[in-house]
């Protein structure tokens, strides 16, 4: 068993990783990062298709290069990166922390440090989670696991392909097997609009002439050893309508039906989860229930726009260099979910600074106002054109937007969007 | 049609007047027109693929000695001509490329005579 101590260890060498490992760099503190693949990157590696770093890079990249440029900041830097090393456990003594590691060539690795950053990204929902009746045939995938499959490994996992759930990882799927040469027959979505972009479902189905079945239900996967075929059921009013069943023949499955933030760790670790998110409570630093523990990233809350993940992981590891040089929180307020929000993230502000904050809201509406109220009274309002609930939004509150703070003991920031 | 610039996702309606140029309506910005024009005219799309790599590269660690496939990814440096993308497919599902490979590489120059280059998106070492 080897051991070796830094100031902070990042958990995930994804985007959010790697930002939030250069950020406490920057500020002169001894980093380790560590990823159980063989290399940095993250789910980006796979993601081949362009429409990352508009923000960013002020550049429309494919899922690769902009991964690429953030390694190379991590080359020039004196971070030190453990891969194919997967965190088991994070210990918690007081202030010193311990992560445990099983490494394939180094064996176990004990990992001390007083900063932990949990940037473990997420993992799609299965079949299991949204529980489809019918036989257990080879040939249903994730679309996430397809996509590592056609576009690192070069594997198609079928010919003739029905597409469970309208996400925009699914409507990528389904244009990316349609250019390698497979047909995709359906894209089937209980909801009675698409949960994709706008532009996606143009890009990926309209341009191949793929349906889209919208409030239709996969009743039935059936077929023996290998997929045969699935069984779709309208929703009328709710309810389902089994004398307007039909089914569509094909050999594989793929399922993209959403994304839950990867806490197994954090959870044995005793941190506190958000329920509305999935992932770790924080307060306004990003910081979890324990001291020096921070999150960001899709392991914090599901993001679609890799642009977002680093700048909000940069502040985080801002805030974890803070934390170390002694700085704490001074005037934390609630934040409270209002009208039509679905979550707001992080859920506390801190009153004396400015703040940037994350939310999605719960419905799809144009011409929407988004309303910031400090202990009822309303402090601002903010035109936007369009809202939807795929689309994170991003609000930055500045100290003064806040007044000189609140009277009250515990303060409360509730958002909502009329 | 739906313009796909941003996500508002305006509906477009199209007509041509009786002098034969064409009215947009429905767009909240500028890009709209632009877009439902050359969407009717000649609609283009960034296109991203992969190739294959010649080099068959060992498995990492844990996977037990077995030869991966491995493929490269590319992409048009712009929007391509979408009649022409199964064309362009063809043309580089035909390539095999010598590893290792850097990011920005040309790996065709004026593809099908388009004037638009394709580059590797990822060194592979
Ligand atoms: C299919 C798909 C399409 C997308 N399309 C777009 C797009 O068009 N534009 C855009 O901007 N964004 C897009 N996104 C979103 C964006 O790419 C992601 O939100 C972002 O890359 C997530 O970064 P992350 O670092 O939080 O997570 P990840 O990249 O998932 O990184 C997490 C890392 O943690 C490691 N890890 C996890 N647990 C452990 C452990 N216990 N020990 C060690 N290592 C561990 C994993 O190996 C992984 O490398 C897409 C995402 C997906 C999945
Ligand atoms: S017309 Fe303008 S606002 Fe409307 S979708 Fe297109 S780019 Fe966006």
């Amino acid at each position: 068993m080897r051991e070796f101590s830094f100031d902070a260890v990042v958990v995930g060498g994804g985007a959010a990783g790697m930002a939030a490992a250069l950020a406490l760099d920057s500020r002169g503190r001894t980093v380790a990062l560590v990823d159980r693949e063989a290399g940095l990157g993250g789910i980006l590696l796979q993601c081949i298709h362009n429409g990352f770093g508009l923000i960013e890079f002020d550049e429309e990249l494919s899922g690769p290069e902009f991964a690429e440029r953030i390694e190379e900041g991590v080359r020039k830097s004196r971070i030190e990166a453990f891969c194919a090393a997967t965190v088991i456990d994070l210990e918690a003594a007081g202030e010193e922390k311990t992560l445990v590691c099983v490494s394939s060539s180094l064996g176990i690795l004990r990992l001390k440090c007083r900063v932990v950053v949990l940037a473990m990204g997420c993992r799609e929902r299965n079949r299991g989670n949204i529980r489809i009746p019918g036989t257990r045939p080879a040939g249903v995938f994730t679309a996430g696991l397809a996509q590592r499959l056609v576009n690192i490994e070069g594997y198609l996992p079928g010919r003739d392909i029905v597409i469970i759930g309208s996400g925009d990882i699914g409507l990528i799927m389904a244009r990316r097997m349609s250019w390698v040469g497979c047909e995709v027959h359906a894209v089937v979505e209980i909801l009675p609009y698409p949960s994709g972009l706008t532009r996606n479902i143009v890009q990926c189905l309209h341009d191949f002439d793929i349906p889209l079945y919208l409030s239709h239900l996969t009743t039935r996967i059936y077929g023996r050893d290998r997929v045969e075929g699935v069984e779709v059921t309208p929703l009328e009013n709710g309810a389902l309508v089994p004398a307007k069943a039909f089914e569509i023949p094909c050999d594989t499955v793929l399922l993209s039906v959403g994304l839950v933030p990867e806490n197994e760790l954090s959870k044995k670790a005793g941190i506190d989860i958000n329920p509305a998110t999935n992932g770790p409570a924080v307060d306004s630093t990003m910081m979890t229930n324990l001291g020096g523990v921070f999150a960001c990233g899709n392991v914090l809350h599901v993001h679609d726009l890799v642009d977002f993940v680093v700048e909000e992981s940069r502040r985080a590891g801002g805030y974890a260099a803070d934390w170390l040089d002694g700085q704490r929180p001074k005037a934390e307020a609630r934040v409270k979910i209002g009208a039509n929000v679905r979550y707001v993230s992080p859920g506390r502000v801190d009153l004396a600074r400015e703040n940037k904050i994350y939310l999605r809201s719960l419905v799809v509406k144009n011409d929407a106002t988004l309303e910031v109220r400090l202990d009822k009274a309303l402090v601002r309002s903010i035109r936007k054109n369009h809202v939807q609930p795929s689309e994170m939004i991003s609000l930055e509150l500045k100290p003064g937007e806040l007044g000189a703070g609140s009277s009250r003991a515990e303060p409360v920031v509730e958002i909502s969007i009329r | 049609m739906t313009c796909i610039t941003c996500p508002i996702g305006c509906s477009l309606s199209i007509e041509r007047e009786d002098g034969g140029s064409l009215v947009v309506t429905g767009n909240r910005c500028p890009r709209g027109a632009a877009y439902a024009r050359e969407e009717l005219l000649s609609p283009k799309r960034t296109v991203t693929a992969t190739v294959r790599a010649r080099t068959v590269v060992k498995a990492a660690e844990g996977g037990g000695g077995a030869e991966l496939p491995r493929r490269v990814p590319c992409r048009t440096l712009s929007a391509f001509p979408r009649e022409r993308v199964g064309e362009l497919l063809s043309l580089l599902y035909g390539i095999e490329l010598e590893l290792p490979v850097e990011r920005g590489k040309i790996l065709v120059k004026d593809a099908l005579g388009t004037g638009i280059d394709v580059i590797v998106t990822r060194s592979i070492a």
